[in-house]
């Protein structure tokens, strides 16, 4: 069942990636698919006790995350710019380590959040060492940012399943 | 008409977005804020960019024309999700060598484990 499930998923990315049609290439498709799926279905998903439904739900949930996470990316690059363009001497540049606690408890979740963390304003996760992560960011305003904890919810929100 | 306008604009943005990460760069103080430039600059004008592109593409809505669209759209969550995690990579390197951080009131913090 798992196996079929990977399987699925390389021949719909092969028929997207391809675009061809014509006996040939799904053949080719069809052959290239299996092989992957004989020799490494065990790499995709590290953990299978994870119903279908959950996954499923995983993935209706995540469009609405990316959409905020987009907003929240040219947020920040605006930020960038202006700080990158102010003649003179750049006044809002104020570096500082901020360490955070999250509540997250999947490796998962804490990779996500740490992206996310990444991408918005100002902000970069240096290091992430048990439930704490250790974060440099560029500004007061956003060192104030990162302390609320709006974005930890909506991670956990789509990952970890409801809202904890 | 339309969707060439669109393209356009997203490109340009995006254009202009490379241009402050690029000035960011060469401006900011220390190595972690330069990374604040690189590692954010990138991601949101190559997006854009991308995105303008993809709808260039869509000028006649044929399939070919849409599953080029969404090839298109396919690199853009790759370089979402290899962007910060390079950028991560990069700073922890630098943090665990002991690159010392530039702050506002002059004095430099070193690594503070």
């Amino acid at each position: 069942m798992y196996r079929l499930v990977i399987f699925l998923l390389l021949f719909g990315i092969w028929i997207i990636f391809s675009g061809q049609f014509d006996y040939f290439h799904l053949s080719l498709g069809l052959i290239s698919c299996g092989i992957i799926t004989a020799i490494s279905s065990s790499f995709f998903f590290s953990n299978r006790s994870k119903s279908f439904g959950t996954r499923l739900g995983e993935l209706m949930r995540l469009p609405g995350y990316s959409f905020w996470l987009l907003w929240q990316i040219i947020l920040s690059n605006v930020h960038i710019l202006k700080m990158a363009l102010t003649p003179g001497e750049i006044k809002e540049l104020d570096p500082s380590l901020v360490r955070i606690k999250t509540n997250l408890k999947t490796d998962f979740g804490k990779y996500a959040l740490a992206n996310s963390i990444t991408l918005t304003p100002g902000t970069i996760t240096i290091e992430i060492d048990g439930d704490e992560m250790l974060i440099h960011s560029i500004s007061k305003h956003t060192a104030k940012g990162v302390k609320d904890d709006t974005m930890e919810r909506k991670v956990a929100r789509v990952f970890e399943g409801g809202g904890q | 008409m339309i969707i060439d306008t669109i393209s356009i604009c997203l490109i340009c943005i995006g254009i202009v977005f490379f241009i402050g990460g690029a000035v960011g760069i060469l401006r900011f103080p220390d190595f972690y804020t330069r990374m604040h430039a690189a590692g954010k600059g990138d991601t949101c004008s190559m997006f854009l960019i991308l995105l303008g592109l993809g709808l260039y593409q869509l000028h006649e809505p044929t399939l070919a024309n849409f599953l080029v669209f969404g090839k298109i759209m396919f690199i853009t969550i790759f370089i979402m999700v290899t962007s910060p995690t390079s950028t991560h990579a990069l700073i922890k390197a630098g943090f665990e060598e002991g690159i010392k951080m530039w702050t506002r009131n002059g004095e430099k913090k070193g690594n503070v484990k």
